[in-house]
């Protein structure tokens, strides 16, 4: 390289621009190497639209992707994560999805990233069929108006196009449209208990010693436990939602004291490991999501779902929208929303135990039976099959805790991310290396 | 010219994977260590907030101490089981084939995966378990043994189970290397078995466990999966505690605690490359 002239550097660089840019000219408009200037108007095109969604392993069902690509013609792609996997990809990997298939409680810690784009409500075709609770907060008057946590209405809306901040009235702009929903309880196996479990409390009674479980995600797990300690008066919170740092202190400092005791058997943090501890007879009572408690069922193991007085703990999961997203790509994600909205997928989910984020649509693909086991709390009048062929409940059973109304009117509280999540976090670890 | 340039190059593509793949995520945790972070996101920033945080916490050191536990441990009895294990099949399984056959027997551990491997110590130590049902059954006890499984019982045996061929490897390839002619002449001059144990087998095979040592101290020491599983989420390590802040996106808080812990790991390693030089061994 000595004896390269600076002369011939930039001769050589001269003739290297050169080459390239007659190539480049030569090259086919529309390629790779020469994209076409102007913009693109060819409605065949929506073929070529892939949207990539990431979520939960709950929401990313093969089923439902087939489906949509059938109906909607553009290519979907799925990728199950864990919770946490699923909220770290969101915030700090924004190019790695379309649509963020995600938890309400997650949205403190992704709209604050600015990864998601404001969703325009009135490209949404049903909005005004979504329950209630999710667009203005109300439900009958039900508990559920009161309740603490990151509910979802109270992150259902940003203050502008283009705002971070969530609005605590409804706007025209949505941070998501939820998706599927649920009211979490304890599950407990009614063979081993030999008795009806009726308040939270329970997870602390002596009697379950070294067989009850909690779960050990601090955001979801401080939440059972908060319930249980108000439940046995042990301590009141001002807002369970959003716990200060002494309230934070005391009820870590309780769970420190029940594990000492030697209350839990083990902690969970993913969907098997509940299923394998109740079926196996670990543990006998803990907090579970209803998924898992349809699995210990579908194993022939008598597993409860118990209505408890103090009322639910609620969680629940919408679709937003990457700000990556732009053109076709944009107004398919808006097709795709529409698409989820419409029903088919309402009923596919009503199927497993889930609710639907607008019910009335989904019922149209529900027969009167499924409907009336799943949504009115009444007795089915067949064998309940969930779309993949397993039976649920057979004919005659009841579903725990009821209709919808009853079971999401009582919802107390929400999994939350609080103001405190850093030193919930930490707490937690201390808690757990205790 | 191209002579005294060809080392170079040959070791170039190498060192170029390491300094990319090694290196320089390396320095990335240990710069992302001095940042903030505000609940969400992290800020780059120079600031010791993090380590005094993890040098003040009684956590930290509750964790470290339970760790060094497990590690102590797993070390003593990987140390015990897979010496012997070594030693027979270097010195009593005449024929190579046999040795490779049975040396496979002892990766087992590693065909399943977690998933599988947690569901299967289920039926055999839970309480209804297979263990609790022959003790119970033939009278030795009259209630389920609950250590065994969700407990440090649990995660010493699960880690054991899975690492002890890290031990085994070592010391049935220096054992391997010791010549025979050493051991017959011992013989010849009238060492008895004892005798040629501790003074021809034992040193030679020293390289053999430090290697394995070291290659259970950086194992153990980082572990996390095992831990939360066998332990049933109830057992504290390092790596757990790590793994759990990283889940709640708390990427400095948690890259300080590596850097902590790659520190801690590298002391160990370094005080066992002190007590025996490997490379003078070999």
């Amino acid at each position: 390289m000595g004896n390269l002239s600076r002369r011939h550097m930039i001769r050589t660089g001269l003739a290297a621009g050169a080459f390239l840019t007659a190539t480049r000219c030569a090259a086919p408009k529309g390629t790779p190497n020469n994209p076409a200037t102007g913009p693109e108007v060819n409605a065949n095109k929506a073929k070529d639209v892939t949207l990539r969604l990431i979520g939960t392993g709950v929401s990313q069902i093969n089923e439902i992707r087939d489906k949509a690509q059938k109906d909607l013609g553009f290519k979907i792609e799925m990728r199950a994560l864990s919770t946490e996997e699923n909220n770290q990809i969101a915030i700090t990997q924004p190019g790695q999805y379309d649509i963020f298939d995600g938890e309400y409680f997650s949205l403190p810690l992704v709209i604050p990233s600015g990864n998601l784009q404001a969703i325009d409500i009135k490209r949404v075709k049903n909005y005004d069929k979504i329950v209630s609770f999710f667009t203005n907060g109300s439900f009958k008057g039900m508990p559920v108006e009161k309740s603490q946590g990151t509910a979802p209405f109270k992150v259902q809306y940003l203050k502008g196009s283009d705002s971070k901040e969530f609005s605590p009235t409804p706007t025209e702009y949505a941070t998501m449209i939820p998706f599927q929903y649920n009211a979490d309880t304890l599950g407990y196996r009614p063979d081993l208990v030999g008795r009806k479990i009726e308040s939270w409390g329970e997870l602390f009674n002596p009697q379950f010693k070294g067989k009850t479980s909690i779960l050990d995600i601090p955001q979801i797990g401080i939440m059972d436990a908060a319930m249980v300690a108000e439940s046995l008066g042990l301590m009141k919170f001002g807002d369970k939602g959003n716990m200060t740092r002494a309230e934070i202190d005391k009820i870590t400092g309780i769970l420190k004291q029940q594990k000492a005791k030697g209350q839990f058997r083990a902690f969970w943090k993913t969907f098997d490991e509940s299923v394998n501890l109740m079926s196996s007879g670990e543990v006998v009572l803990q907090s579970m999501w209803s998924p898992a408690v349809t699995a210990v069922q579908a194993k022939g193991i008598k597993c409860i779902y118990a209505p408890l007085k103090e009322g639910y703990r609620g969680w629940g999961g919408g679709i937003g929208l990457s700000k990556n997203l732009q053109g076709m790509q944009l107004d398919a994600a808006y097709e795709y929303m529409n698409w989820m909205l419409e029903g088919w997928v309402g009923a596919f989910l009503g199927r497993q135990g889930y609710y639907s984020a607008a019910p009335e649509t989904a019922r149209k693909y529900m027969s009167p039976e499924e409907w009336a086991y799943w949504y009115e709390g009444k007795s089915a009048a067949k064998d309940m099959v969930d779309p993949f062929g397993k039976t649920l409940a057979k004919a005659g059973a009841k579903r725990d805790g009821g209709s919808f109304e009853t079971r999401f009117g009582n919802i107390v509280c929400w999994n939350s991310t609080m103001k405190e999540n850093t030193y919930l976090v930490q707490k937690w670890n201390e808690f757990i290396a205790s | 010219m191209w002579k005294s340039f060809k080392p170079y190059a040959l070791i170039a593509p190498q060192s170029l994977v390491f300094a990319l793949f090694l290196i320089f995520p390396l320095v990335m945790i240990g710069v992302v260590s001095f940042w903030q972070f505000n609940g969400y996101a992290m800020a780059p920033d120079f600031s010791l907030d993090n380590y005094l945080g993890i040098f003040t916490s009684l956590v930290t050191v509750k964790t470290y101490l339970n760790t060094f536990k497990f590690l102590a441990l797993v070390w003593v009895v990987t140390l015990l089981v897979g010496y012997p294990v070594a030693y027979f099949l270097a010195f009593h399984v005449p024929r190579l084939q046999w040795q490779i056959l049975l040396f496979l027997l002892c990766t087992i551990p590693f065909w399943t995966s977690n998933i599988i491997r947690m569901i299967s110590w289920l039926p055999l130590l839970g309480r209804e378990g297979l263990v609790n049902q022959v003790l119970m059954n033939s009278g030795l006890i009259h209630q389920p043994l609950e250590f065994l499984l969700y407990s440090d019982f649990a995660v010493v045996l699960g880690m054991v189970h899975l690492y002890i061929i890290f031990m085994i490897a070592p010391i049935f390839n220096s054992l391997m290397r010791i010549d025979r002619t050493l051991i017959t002449a011992a013989a010849d001059l009238g060492a008895g078995g004892a005798a040629i144990f501790r003074e021809i087998v034992l040193p030679l095979s020293a390289p053999g466990m430090a290697i394995g040592s070291i290659f259970i101290v950086t194992l153990v020491m980082g572990e996390f999966v095992t831990v939360r599983l066998m332990g049933g989420g109830q057992a504290a390590s390092v790596g757990k505690l790590i793994q759990t802040q990283i889940g709640s996106l708390q990427y400095p808080l948690a890259a300080a605690n590596a850097v902590v812990l790659l520190g801690v790991t590298l002391l160990i390693v370094v005080s066992i490359l002190r007590v025996l030089d490997i490379r003078k061994e070999l």
